[in-house]
């Protein structure tokens, strides 16, 4: 077989592993999660091959938006040690094909979505992944401290999505899920940001502990830990869970407050001195597991 | 690396995309095919 030469744009030809790193994998795991779990908290039984389309059209769009979070945040990523690595500052994919993957799977998704389940869910979908971009990625990230609080709506619909996918209608339950992610965002990305905030600072981005301080930003995370609390157990309160769901959520509630708390006493400002933020960091990616799995479990032994 | 090197290197990366794009949309075939018969029993 004759070999055709090589032009410069196939030289830059991506690997697929670094097109799937594009899509941000381990966030998606979270995304994927709190999505099936909206799905099977659903009052209707879900053809299993319907809620796994719903399911994989969620992960497709939290790709796309990450893969386009990352299209138009290539410089930024650059300054930083945690994203330097990535695909697009570490010079191994064009921004281009970034776009053209991006704009690709986002659109597969939302038509995969209204056919495999509603329209109502492929819209919520739609508008979940230009909220992401467009809202917090192009306008609020480099602007404002409060990127996380209004942008962690982006991160808040997944579970609503796989409720409405299952039902086709939007009731009081699925609210809270999305308002227990929504307050769940600042205490989790503050806590992140405090111990990495120096990179933050290098890249010019307004992150909390770089605008207000540290002190500042750790008073902020209990503050939005409270009204989270609030969220997390009103699903018992309002009676639209069993006991089962109100004693996990009590306990990881208790837990989190006290790792607010925690963080809200340290006085350090050296990144290896914030034990209790990290731990706080590492806990709340456990308490979102935690509190949507003992609602399924809930829905389904307890009923 | 040298050329001759380097153009192998980008065939086999060509090579893995185009392989994992076309199980990929065998996958979708498969689960179009899914969702159809899913949606018909539904509806029966």
């Amino acid at each position: 077989m004759t070999s055709v030469p090589l032009t410069h744009d196939q030289s830059m030809t991506a690997d697929w592993r670094d097109l799937l790193a594009l899509t941000k994998p381990r966030v998606m795991s979270l995304v994927v999660f709190t999505g099936l779990c909206g799905l099977l908290a659903a009052p209707v039984p879900v053809h299993p091959v319907l809620g796994f389309a719903a399911v994989l059209c969620i992960a497709l769009g939290a790709g796309a938006a990450g893969a386009l979070n990352q299209w138009y945040e290539a410089d930024l990523d650059a300054k930083m040690k945690r994203t330097a690595n990535r695909p697009l500052p570490a010079g191994r994919m064009t921004r281009q094909t970034a776009l053209h993957f991006g704009v690709g799977l986002a659109v597969f998704s939302v038509i995969l979505m209204d056919l495999a389940a509603n329209h109502l869910a492929a819209a919520i979908l739609a508008v979940s992944i230009l909220f992401y971009v467009l809202v917090y990625t192009v306008w609020l990230k480099r602007r404002t401290a409060q990127n996380i609080v209004i942008g962690g709506a982006a991160g808040a619909f997944p579970p609503l999505i796989g409720w409405v996918a299952a039902t086709g209608d939007i009731s009081t339950l699925p609210i809270l899920l999305f308002a227990i992610i929504f307050l769940w965002t600042p205490p989790h990305f503050w806590a992140l940001s405090l111990f990495v905030r120096t990179d933050y600072a290098n890249a010019g981005v307004p992150m909390l502990p770089v605008v207000a301080g540290v002190t500042s930003t750790r008073r902020q995370i209990l503050l939005y830990t409270l009204p989270m609390i609030a969220a997390a157990i009103a699903p018992w309160a309002m009676g639209l869970t069993g006991w089962l769901y109100g004693a996990v959520s009590i306990a990881l509630n208790l837990v989190f407050l006290a790792l607010a708390f925690a963080v809200l006493a340290n006085r350090a400002t050296e990144p290896k001195q914030m034990k209790p933020e990290k731990r706080l960091f590492a806990f709340s990616i456990l308490y979102l597991f935690g509190l949507f799995a003992a609602l399924v479990v809930d829905r389904w032994v307890i009923g | 690396m040298e050329p001759h090197a380097e153009d192998e290197v980008i065939r086999k990366r060509q090579r893995e995309r185009s392989r994992v794009l076309a199980i990929l949309l065998g996958l979708f075939v498969v689960l179009m095919f899914a969702i159809t018969i899913a949606k018909m029993t539904i509806n029966r």
